[in-house]
């Protein structure tokens, strides 16, 4: 195997969480109270102890990576999994050198680009021509190296019609296409992506796979790949490491490594990394998936009910906070339940309890991954209590064919459509009237 | 397979990267170096939006500078009745208003230029250094067409300049440094102190009062001079004068040595405290 073209020995990276402060940068002002505040209670109690304002109870440790060690041999293709929170953007911004560890070292024998996000330096003024250069630059390729790519970046992306067009006239599907081939065609030894395959349709995305194992198999690079795509991750990768909580839980070949993270989701699905309220005083401590028999899984048929459960923490007493839980898709929002809308509230949140919420039938197509997301506001309806955070995500499993869906290629269509499916009736011009109710079939 | 281990190993050997907390890189600029097409594209990516999105952007490049110089004319030449160097009154104005347009406007966008591209800082490694310098050479080409307007100005007025406006690229260099320094200092506050923003515009509006660009530092008193140069935009304004209005103009040396040491400092100190506070960024903006 030769010597190791990543090396990452005990790596760490720290954060200060802040409870009291919203923002991670500071107002001067703000320093400036707080120094005078110091002074001032210097000057009327001198012995007091010298406690620096920063350094009291309103900062908190927080270990995004412990102790990551692990070895990427050269033209290996390594998945990195795990739930949201575990550390992997963090890991992967510090091997773009994008962030700095605090602890540990990495060893890389090759250059490395990353894609963290698509698109990154896109100016919407700017026509898709220009971009192609200026994204290019951004990602570390040469002038003469675009120009040497540029037909095939155009021909990959099936923009050509649309080259001298401003890209905020493009559909975000050109967009992303463009985006991403731009990325396709560099040449780093090793290659970095974080899950940016979950934007554009699903014939896009395979051909993004396609490409990426060329890259890898073809021309031997070197690729670490994010995705919460378990049928990505097990196509284009040999390897997979599993970050649980900031720490390697496996790193192996990648089918044993989803097979366990898989069981892992069903048993455990759902958030554990504590979510807590920007005033500090709730911490959420667990949000939970369950399906009609109270069962904890991640995998739902479509129209079956699911329960999403919020175990919470009030270190001290909240008033009728507003909390709203929302299902997003590829495609943005779909539907929740918002307690600014409906009114229901909570009189007091106190200790520890728990939340749920059922939908009663999940109208969702199969073959697309939904995330769910939650939020919350103080009494008054306008502070904000908890951010929009995206909790966990679930998957809707099931065919055509179990739903009555006759048509030819449904099941391929499916994937790419929009995903909330209504009953309806067509009534055709021979006479026929024929109602669809695609998910009274899946319902025992 | 064999040989493409072989190439992946002959490539590998010439690229040799140790992450480590604390290690600023060695190579930082070599790296920077590496990274000039960028640098060049980013800045063309500015031009090109700016001159793009308001459509009288070349106009309003003309309009202003033209506009300001004929109210500092009217006011300091006319009513103030100050005295010239014995130039039109409108050139001794414009040859001020070149360099501090230029470092005013380098100053407001580099100092935010780091808030402006947080989502690259974020998503992409590249010397950060890079962001604060292309928003400064974005102003050039408003420095050009200013330049061009003072040649209209001296064909109008039939002033002839002498063998010293050769000598312009030094200040332009001087007045690059001037704003690059300050601007990439206020920049890097203002990643982890918001509120800088607010500061920039009093520095702007200030500094217009408080240098020479609607009279001439002669009005100055002589042993009030080599206090007023404490100001660095006094030496490059002198500057300025000295190299376009020719033998009439005369500079104050000490003065001007001055405004240039403190410039050098000011960049020195600049780039040293943006160098300790880089390593941070990604983490706070």
């Amino acid at each position: 195997m030769g010597r190791p073209i990543i090396t990452v020995e005990g790596l760490g990276k720290k954060y200060l969480l802040s409870h009291q402060r919203r923002e991670p940068y500071t107002a001067l002002r703000d320093v400036m109270a707080e120094k005078a505040k110091g002074l001032g209670r210097r000057l009327v109690r001198p012995f007091s102890g010298t406690r620096s304002p920063f350094s009291d109870s309103s900062l908190e440790e927080f270990w995004a990576l412990r102790d990551v060690s692990f070895e990427v041999a050269p033209g290996d293709r390594v998945g990195i999994i795990g739930r949201n929170g575990a550390g992997k953007s963090t890991l992967l911004k510090i091997l773009s050198r994008i962030t700095e560890p605090t602890e540990g070292r990495v060893h890389l024998r090759g250059r490395v680009a990353s894609l963290l996000e698509v698109g990154t330096g896109f100016h919407p003024e700017l026509t898709g021509r220009e971009n192609i250069f200026l994204n290019g630059a951004v990602l570390g390729m040469t002038k003469v190296e675009i120009r040497k790519k540029f037909d095939e970046i155009v021909d990959f992306a099936e923009v050509e019609k649309f080259l001298d067009t401003p890209v905020k006239r493009y559909s975000s599907g050109m967009y992303v296409r463009l985006a991403f081939a731009v990325a396709a065609h560099l040449e780093p030894e090793i290659l970095v992506v974080d899950e940016v395959l979950a934007v554009g349709d699903a014939a896009f995305q395979r051909k993004c796979l396609g490409k990426m194992e060329d890259v890898a198999s073809q021309e031997g690079r070197t690729v670490l790949f994010v995705s919460h795509n378990m049928a990505a991750i097990q196509t284009l990768c040999q390897r997979a490491i599993w970050l649980d909580a900031g720490k390697v839980e496996q790193n192996r070949e990648s089918e044993p490594v989803i097979n366990a993270y898989g069981k892992h989701l069903q048993t455990a699905n759902g958030f554990s990394a504590t979510l807590r309220s920007l005033d500090g005083n709730i911490e959420i401590e667990q949000i939970r998936l369950m399906d009609g028999n109270d069962q904890n899984t991640s995998v739902y048929s479509p129209g079956s009910p699911i329960t999403v459960e919020i175990r919470y923490h009030a270190k001290r007493p909240v008033h009728r906070p507003y909390i709203w839980i929302g299902i997003r898709s590829q495609f943005g929002s779909l539907f929740g339940a918002n307690m600014l809308m409906d009114g229901v509230r909570p009189e007091v949140l106190e200790g520890r309890g728990t939340i749920r919420c059922t939908f009663h039938s999940l109208p969702l197509l199969p073959n697309q991954i939904y995330r769910v997301m939650f939020g919350g506001r103080e009494a008054d309806g306008l502070s904000l209590l908890f951010k929009a955070t995206e909790v966990t995500h679930l998957i809707v499993a099931g065919s055509a064919e179990e739903m009555g869906l006759k048509g030819e290629h449904a099941d391929s269509i499916m994937g790419q459509s929009a995903p909330v499916l209504l009953p309806y009736t067509w009534e055709l011009p021979d006479g026929r009237t024929v109602s669809v109710n695609p998910f009274q079939q899946v319902q025992k | 397979m064999g040989h493409k281990d072989l190439t992946a190993a002959s490539e590998s050997t010439q690229f040799d990267l140790v992450i480590e907390p604390g290690r600023s890189f060695r190579h930082y600029w070599r790296d920077l170096w590496q990274y000039r097409e960028l640098f060049y594209f980013l800045s063309w990516r500015d031009i090109l939006v700016r001159y793009k999105q308001t459509a009288i952007g070349v106009a309003w490049g003309i309009l202003r500078p033209l506009l300001t110089m004929i109210v500092f004319t009217v006011i300091f030449g006319y009513l103030a009745k100050l005295p010239s160097e014995g130039v039109p009154y409108p050139i001794l104005v414009f040859a001020a208003m070149l360099p501090w347009q230029f470092f005013s406007g380098s100053l407001t966008e580099c100092s935010n230029s780091f808030i402006t591209n947080a989502n690259m800082l974020t998503k992409i490694y590249f010397p950060r250094l890079i962001v604060p310098a292309s928003a400064v050479i974005v102003n050039l080409v408003d420095f050009l067409i200013s330049f061009v307007i003072l040649g209209a100005l001296m064909a109008w007025y039939r002033f002839v300049p002498s063998w010293r406006v050769l000598t312009l690229p030094v200040f332009l260099g001087m007045a690059f440094l001037a704003s690059f320094g300050l601007g990439l200092l206020l920049a890097t506050l203002n990643v982890k102190y918001r509120d800088f923003r607010y500061v920039v515009p009093f520095i702007v509006q200030f500094g217009l009062y408080i240098s020479p660009v609607g009279f001439s530092s002669s009005v100055v008193p002589g042993k009030w001079r080599l206090l007023y140069s404490i100001n660095p935009m006094v030496g490059v304004i002198d500057g300025f004068r000295w190299a376009i209005l020719g033998g009439n103009s005369h500079i104050y040396w000490p003065g001007f040595l001055l405004s240039a040491v403190l410039t050098l400092m000011i960049f020195l100190f600049a780039v040293r405290y943006f160098r300790a506070a880089e390593r941070k960024f990604a983490d706070i903006i």
